[in-house]
């Protein structure tokens, strides 16, 4: 739950501070959702071509059509659908943590 | 203006005048000249609406969903197993606050197949949030359609309507309707304004997750909102009645002030007890009859004043909830909880089955019995 004049996230401290039905603005940009991956797709800019097939099938969307794109790492869950994708192999695979 | 209309007619007529913005809605008997007679207001240009055709009541009430979520006043309609079908989005409706209005032409479940009045359809979807209206007469369906509105929309309420009448007895049963005059209507209904409501200058997410932190107060917030339904439903009721000079109340008491024998029901079986509680005090019995016509907020406090003082009160439910009673009767005993007056269940007219003002006075003799059982079969044939 946020508000988004100030884009931190709000803690209600009671039903008084609540709207009255599960509507939040901007609360994307605060709620980080990509703990837990357990892949990291990297981007290998000698091989991209930039022709965003990656965007085009990134669901979250956590590519930016940035040229050559960018992988968004707050929101990408490590799906793997762009390396599946992309047809010059320009996207690899890391194990995270490691 | 008065108009001979059918209950059908007299809430499309209800929804017109509110100007609704959208209608989303599936034909089923006995609801389907709800739907017909719209259809060709909005097609004819009488009211500027959007028609949404769909292919099933699910799909009817999510479009609503989506079309009041964006700011539109919407309408839709139907019965029995329509109403059952939409289960889902009737939950949807009220955890989303969308003042959302619907019909309910009140109709048995099959199997057997069924088309007459009972109103285990609406009963079912208690516990949905929804409120949840009973009507007696086209009148009455006509007005509390208008005054749906009102409540629903209300800033403290945001809470869907579900207003209810008898299959047939009301549906297909032309009576007298006075109309409201469209600019009186405009005057006493304000457009629909929703503080929140999707918009693209101001986008928010509805319905995102929500972690027990928050869920539980925005079920708490529900419950407050029926509890001030319960002071705003009588203060529209007021202002409708000095505009209109119509009264309604959350219920409707008939000669229940010196009554000894309290009836209490709902629906068209309330006129018929009316009548029956005329001819028994013809015969020197103190009847009366106390029609409920809230349902959902349950308007306990008033039930409890109104029948404390009875010596026996029954509770006619056109409906059984298997493996207990009938569900009027259940509320009506937990608001007299810690007074002293028997309380009888009687189950009557299941399936569309004619209850009597005979079958009525024989409720009465029933009570009047040395130890009568606490759930009454009318007119079993055994």
């Amino acid at each position: 739950m946020t508000k988004k004049d100030d884009q931190k996230p709000i803690v209600f401290e009671g039903a008084s501070d609540m709207p009255p039905m599960s509507a939040s603005q901007g609360s994307m940009s605060v709620n980080k959702t990509a703990s837990w991956r357990s892949i990291r797709p990297i981007i290998h800019e000698e091989k991209c071509k930039s022709c965003m097939i990656c965007w085009k099938f990134c669901p979250e969307p956590a590519i930016f059509p940035t040229s050559p794109p960018t992988i968004n790492y707050d929101y990408c869950k490590g799906c793997g659908i762009c390396i599946e994708e992309c047809p010059f192999d320009a996207i690899t695979s890391e194990k995270e943590g490691k | 203006m008065k108009r001979v209309l059918t209950g059908n007619y007299a809430a499309a007529y209800g929804a017109t005048a509110a100007k609704v913005n959208v209608v989303a809605a599936y034909p089923i008997t006995p609801q389907t000249t709800i739907v017909e007679i719209l259809s060709e207001i909005v097609a004819n240009g009488e009211l500027n609406a959007e028609f949404i055709k769909v292919e099933s009541e699910h799909s009817a009430l999510a479009a609503c969903i989506g079309a009041q979520s964006a700011g539109a006043r919407t309408y839709t309609a139907t019965s029995s197993q329509g109403l059952a079908l939409m289960h889902e989005l009737i939950h949807w409706t009220a955890r989303a606050r969308l003042p959302i209005v619907m019909t309910n032409v009140n109709r048995a479940l099959g199997p057997g197949w069924s088309i007459w009045a009972d109103a285990t359809d609406s009963v079912s979807q208690r516990d949905t949030g929804w409120m949840q209206v009973y009507c007696e007469n086209n009148q009455e369906v006509y007005d509390t359609t208008l005054m749906a509105y009102k409540i629903s929309e209300h800033a403290d309420i945001l809470l869907p309507t579900l207003v209810n009448l008898d299959a047939f007895f009301l549906s297909h049963t032309s009576q007298v309707v006075d109309m409201i005059d469209q600019d009186r209507v405009d005057a006493f209904l304000p457009t629909y304004a929703p503080e929140y409501k999707l918009d693209i200058d101001n986008p928010r997410s509805f319905g995102s997750l929500t972690s027990p932190d928050h869920y539980y107060e925005f079920s708490y917030k529900m419950h407050k909102a029926h509890e001030a339904a319960k002071q705003i439903i009588p203060e529209v009721h007021a202002q409708f009645a000095k505009e209109f000079g119509r009264e309604y109340g959350m219920t409707e008491s008939y000669r229940c002030d010196d009554a000894e024998y309290l009836l209490v029901t709902y629906g068209t079986i309330a006129g018929t007890t009316m009548d029956a509680v005329d001819r028994m005090r013809d015969k020197g019995i103190k009847a009366g009859a106390l029609k409920i016509r809230y349902f959902r907020p349950f308007p306990s406090e008033e039930v409890r004043s109104i029948l404390k003082n009875a010596i026996k009160v029954g509770v006619i439910d056109r409906m059984i909830s298997f493996g207990h009673e009938g569900a009027f009767f259940t509320e009506t005993k937990a608001a007299m909880y810690g007074e002293t007056v028997p309380l009888y269940g009687f189950i009557a007219g299941l399936g569309g089955r004619d209850v009597s003002i005979k079958d009525i006075e024989s409720m009465v003799d029933k009570m009047q019995a040395e130890d009568p059982s606490n759930l009454i079969w009318i007119g079993v044939k055994e």
